[in-house]
C-alpha cells in the first residue's frame, strides 16, 4: 500500500499527539497520579460539549479554556470528595469521572443532530479526518491541517515547560516534602500539571477519543519506565514508544481496515509486553526472582 | 410527567424490564460494596473496559447475540484483566495504578478493534452490539433475562455463603490468614463475583460506565451505616432505584442511551448522602465541628475569668469586657459572653461581668483536668514540665467525668501541678 499525503499527515499529527501525552503521562505515573489522568480524559467531555455548543465550533481557544477549567475542577473535587467529605481515594476518583463522563454522554444524546459530534467521535476520535480540515487564514492562504498545527505548538509549549520547570517538577515530584521546605511551591507545580494534562487531554480528544488518550498517557511511560530508572531517558523512551505505537497502530488498521484509535491503543499494549518481558533491566526473562509475597 | 411514568409502569413488558434492571444492577452493587471496602474499586473501572474485546469474541465465536457466548467472552477477558494487573504489578517495579491505567486502555482499545472489524463484516446480526458501550435496558429480552438473571441470584447467593469471609478478608486479610482462612480461596471467589457483577451490569449500564455501579452505590451507603449488612442492603438498593430510572428513561426516550442516565440518578444519590447523611455527611460534621469549637470557645473564657479570680482570691468578681478580652485570645468575646449568659453560667450587670456559681464550678473543673493533665504527663509519661501545657489545652475540654476520677486516683488527689499552682477541688 503506497503511502500518500494524508497517511503522512496522519502519522505526524498522530506521533505529535503521542508525545504530548507521554511527557505529562510519565510525570503522572512517576507521581502516582495515573488514575487521575484516566479521570480527567473522561471528566472533559461536558466541557467540551458545552464549550462546543456555546462556541459553535470545534478549534476555539475558548473550547480549550473551558475543558482545561473541567479538568481542573475534576482535580480539585476529587481533593474536596477526599478531605471534605472523607470519601477513600479510589472511589472519589471513580465517582467524579463517571459522573462528569455520564454527563457529556447524557448532553450529546440530548443535542444529538445539533452538534458534529457523536459518541462514535468521543469513543474512536477522527484521526482520519486530521487531512480534511485545514486552516484557511483570513487571507486566503492555505496553511495545512489545522490540527497539526494545533498539536505542533501544544507539543512545544510542553517541552518548552519540562525543559523550564525541569528542576521544580522532579523535587515537588520525588521529594515533596523537601520542595516546600527550601520554597518551592508543591501545589502550583500540582495544578501546573494538571491543566497540562486537561489542555493534551482536550487537544487529543477529538482525534484520537477518550481511551485511546488514556492508553497513550500511561502505556508508552510504563514501557519507558520498564527500561531505564533515569528521569530524562524516561521522558525521550517514552516520547519514542508511543510514536512507534502510532506508526505501528496506523500500519495495523489500514492492514485490517479497523478502528485507528483501537490499533494504537492495542500497539502500546504489545511494546509494553516487550519491554515487560525482554527489558535487561527489570523484565521478566532477566530479573532476579523476587522472594515470594505472603498475602 | 409522572402521569406517564406511571402508565409506563402498568404495561407488563416494562414492568418486565424494569425488573429485569432493577435486579442487574442490584445485584452489581452488591458486589460494588466489597469492591470499595477492599480497595479495589478501580480495578473494577479496568474490568469493566477489558469486558469488551471478550463481548466481541462471544459474538464472533457465536455467531449471534448469544448471551451464553457473550456471558463467557465478557467473563474470560474481565478475569484476565485482573489477573494481568496482579501479574504486572507483582512481577516489576510498576504501580498499581499504572498497570491499572495500562490494562484498561490497551483491552478497551482491543476491544474497540473487535467490534469495528465485527461492524465491517456486515453480518445483520451485529447490529446492536454496539449497545454494550452505553447500556440499553429497553433491549434485555426473554432470553437474556433468564441468563443474566440467574447469574443475578448466583452472585446474591455466594453473597450469603461468603459474606464473613469477604467481610473479614476487606478488613484484615493477615488476621484472616492468621485465624486459618483460606485467602487465596476467598480471594478468587470475591474477584470472580467481582467479574461476574461487571459482566451482567454491561447489559443495562454499558461497558464504560460500569464501574459506577460499582462504585457509587456502595460508597453512598457508606455515608449511613456502620455495619457491613447495612451497607449491602442500602448499596444494592441504591442500584435498584438507579436500574430502575434507566429502564424507565430507555422506554420513554428509546435513543437514549440507559447507562449514563444510571450513572447520573446513581451519582445524585451519591452527592445527597455525602452531604446530608446524619453522623458522616460533610453538613452534620461540620456543624458537629463547629459546635465543639463553640464549646472550647466558651469553656476557655470561663476559664480565663476563673484564672483572674485566681489572682485576688476572688472567683465571683465582678469585672469589665474589656480586662476580659486582654486576656483571652478570642474573635468574638461579646458573642462568647452573651452565649454564657443564656446558659447561666455568667451574670452581667451593665458592663461588668462575673462568674455564677455553676459557671465557677465548670470553670473549676477545667483548670483541674488541666493541671491534672499536666502533672499526669510529667510523671507517667516522663514529658518535660514546659511541654505539657498544649496537650493539656486539649485534653481539658474532651475529658469524660469517669477518666477525670481515674485521673485524680491514679495521681492520689495532689495538691499542686507540674508548675506549682494549686489544683482546685470542688468541696464536698
Amino acid at each position: 500500500m503506497p503511502i500518500g499525503y494524508e497517511d503522512i499527515t496522519i502519522l505526524i499529527t498522530g506521533t505529535l499527539i503521542a508525545i504530548c501525552c507521554a511527557l505529562t503521562g510519565s510525570l503522572l505515573m512517576l507521581r502516582r497520579m495515573a488514575l487521575a489522568g484516566d479521570a480527567i480524559a473522561h471528566a472533559v467531555l461536558p466541557g467540551i460539549v458545552i464549550a462546543f455548543l456555546l462556541s459553535g465550533s470545534r478549534s476555539s481557544p475558548f473550547m480549550i479554556a473551558g475543558a482545561a477549567a473541567i479538568g481542573l475542577f475534576t482535580t480539585f473535587s476529587i481533593e474536596m470528595l477526599q478531605k471534605k467529605a472523607r470519601l477513600q481515594n479510589d472511589a472519589s476518583i471513580g465517582l467524579t469521572f463517571t459522573f462528569l463522563f455520564a454527563t457529556g454522554i447524557i448532553l450529546l444524546s440530548m443535542l444529538a443532530g445539533q452538534v458534529d459530534l457523536d459518541q462514535d467521535c468521543v469513543l474512536y476520535g477522527e484521526l482520519a479526518y486530521v487531512p480534511l480540515d485545514v486552516w484557511i487564514t483570513p487571507s486566503g492562504t492555505v496553511m495545512g491541517p489545522r490540527a497539526l498545527w494545533v498539536t505542533a505548538v501544544l507539543c512545544l509549549l510542553l517541552l518548552a515547560l519540562i525543559i523550564v520547570a525541569r528542576r521544580p517538577l522532579l523535587l515537588t515530584t520525588f521529594d515533596p516534602a523537601y520542595a516546600s521546605a527550601i520554597g518551592v511551591s508543591v501545589p502550583f507545580y500540582h495544578y501546573l500539571l494538571m491543566g497540562s494534562v486537561s489542555v493534551t487531554t482536550v487537544v487529543s480528544f477529538e482525534l484520537v477519543g477518550a481511551i485511546l488518550v488514556v492508553a497513550l498517557l500511561i502505556a508508552p511511560a510504563a514501557t519507558a519506565y520498564m527500561l531505564t530508572d533515569n528521569f530524562r531517558m524516561l521522558l525521550v523512551l517514552a516520547c519514542l514508544a508511543g510514536a512507534v505505537a502510532v506508526a505501528a497502530g496506523y500500519a495495523m488498521a489500514a492492514t485490517l481496515d479497523t478502528s485507528i484509535a483501537g490499533s494504537i491503543a492495542t500497539a502500546n499494549g504489545l511494546l509494553f509486553m516487550l519491554a515487560f518481558i525482554f527489558s535487561p533491566q527489570h523484565g521478566l526473562l532477566f530479573r532476579k526472582k523476587r522472594k515470594p509475597v505472603i498475602h | 410527567m409522572s402521569a406517564s411514568y406511571f402508565f409506563l409502569l402498568s404495561d407488563p413488558n416494562v414492568q418486565y424490564v424494569a425488573l429485569g434492571a432493577m435486579l442487574l444492577t442490584g445485584s452489581s452493587a452488591l458486589m460494588g460494596t466489597f469492591a470499595l471496602l477492599s480497595k479495589k474499586s478501580l480495578v473494577g473501572d479496568a474490568i469493566a473496559h477489558a469486558v469488551l474485546p471478550g463481548v466481541c469474541l462471544g459474538f464472533i465465536l457465536a455467531g449471534t447475540k448469544e448471551p451464553l457466548w457473550i456471558l463467557a467472552g465478557a467473563f474470560l477477558t474481565g478475569a484476565l484483566s485482573v489477573y494481568l494487573i496482579d501479574f504486572i504489578v507483582h512481577n516489576s517495579h510498576i504501580k498499581e495504578d499504572t498497570a491499572i491505567g495500562l490494562v484498561l486502555s490497551v483491552m478497551f482499545g482491543a476491544g474497540i478493534v473487535l467490534l469495528t472489524a465485527i461492524q465491517k463484516t456486515g453480518n445483520a446480526a451485529q447490529s446492536g452490539l454496539d449497545q454494550y458501550l452505553f447500556g440499553r435496558a429497553a433491549a434485555i429480552n426473554r432470553q437474556d433475562l433468564l441468563v443474566f438473571g440467574t447469574t443475578s441470584v448466583l452472585i446474591m447467593a455466594l453473597v450469603i455463603v461468603f459474606f464473613r469471609s469477604f467481610t473479614l478478608l476487606a478488613f484484615d486479610r493477615h488476621f484472616a490468614h492468621a485465624l486459618g482462612f483460606n485467602v487465596k480461596f476467598i480471594q478468587f471467589i470475591q474477584t470472580t463475583l467481582i467479574v461476574l457483577a461487571v459482566v451482567i451490569g454491561i447489559q443495562a449500564v454499558g461497558v464504560v460506565l460500569m464501574a459506577a455501579i460499582l462504585i457509587t452505590p456502595a460508597a453512598a451507603a457508606r455515608y449511613w451505616c456502620n455495619s457491613v449488612k447495612t451497607m449491602l442492603w442500602l448499596s444494592s438498593a441504591f442500584g435498584m432505584i438507579s436500574g430502575l430510572c434507566g429502564a424507565l428513561i430507555s422506554y420513554a426516550a428509546p435513543a437514549m442511551p440507559t447507562g449514563p442516565w444510571i450513572v447520573v440518578v446513581a451519582s445524585v444519590i451519591a452527592f445527597v448522602s455525602l452531604l446530608v447523611a446524619p453522623e458522616k455527611g460533610m453538613l452534620s460534621r461540620s456543624l458537629r465541628q463547629r459546635r465543639l469549637q463553640q464549646t472550647i470557645a466558651q469553656e476557655n473564657l470561663l476559664k480565663t475569668l476563673y484564672k483572674l479570680g485566681e489572682k485576688n482570691e476572688d472567683f465571683l468578681h465582678e469585672r469589665t469586657a474589656q480586662e476580659i478580652m486582654r486576656n483571652l485570645k478570642s474573635a468574638r468575646p461579646q458573642k462568647l459572653l452573651r452565649q454564657l449568659l443564656k446558659q447561666g453560667y455568667v451574670e452581667r450587670n451593665n458592663n461588668h461581668w462575673k462568674l455564677t456559681e455553676a459557671g465557677y464550678l465548670r470553670a473549676q473543673r477545667i483548670v483541674k483536668i488541666h493541671r491534672l493533665w499536666e502533672l499526669y504527663l510529667t510523671t507517667y509519661m516522663n514529658i518535660a514540665p514546659d511541654h505539657v501545657h498544649d496537650d493539656a489545652e486539649t485534653i481539658e475540654h474532651l475529658l469524660t467525668p469517669e477518666l477525670e476520677k481515674e485521673l485524680e486516683r491514679q495521681l492520689g488527689y495532689p495538691s499542686t501541678d507540674p508548675h506549682q499552682s494549686q489544683i482546685p477541688y470542688r468541696k464536698t
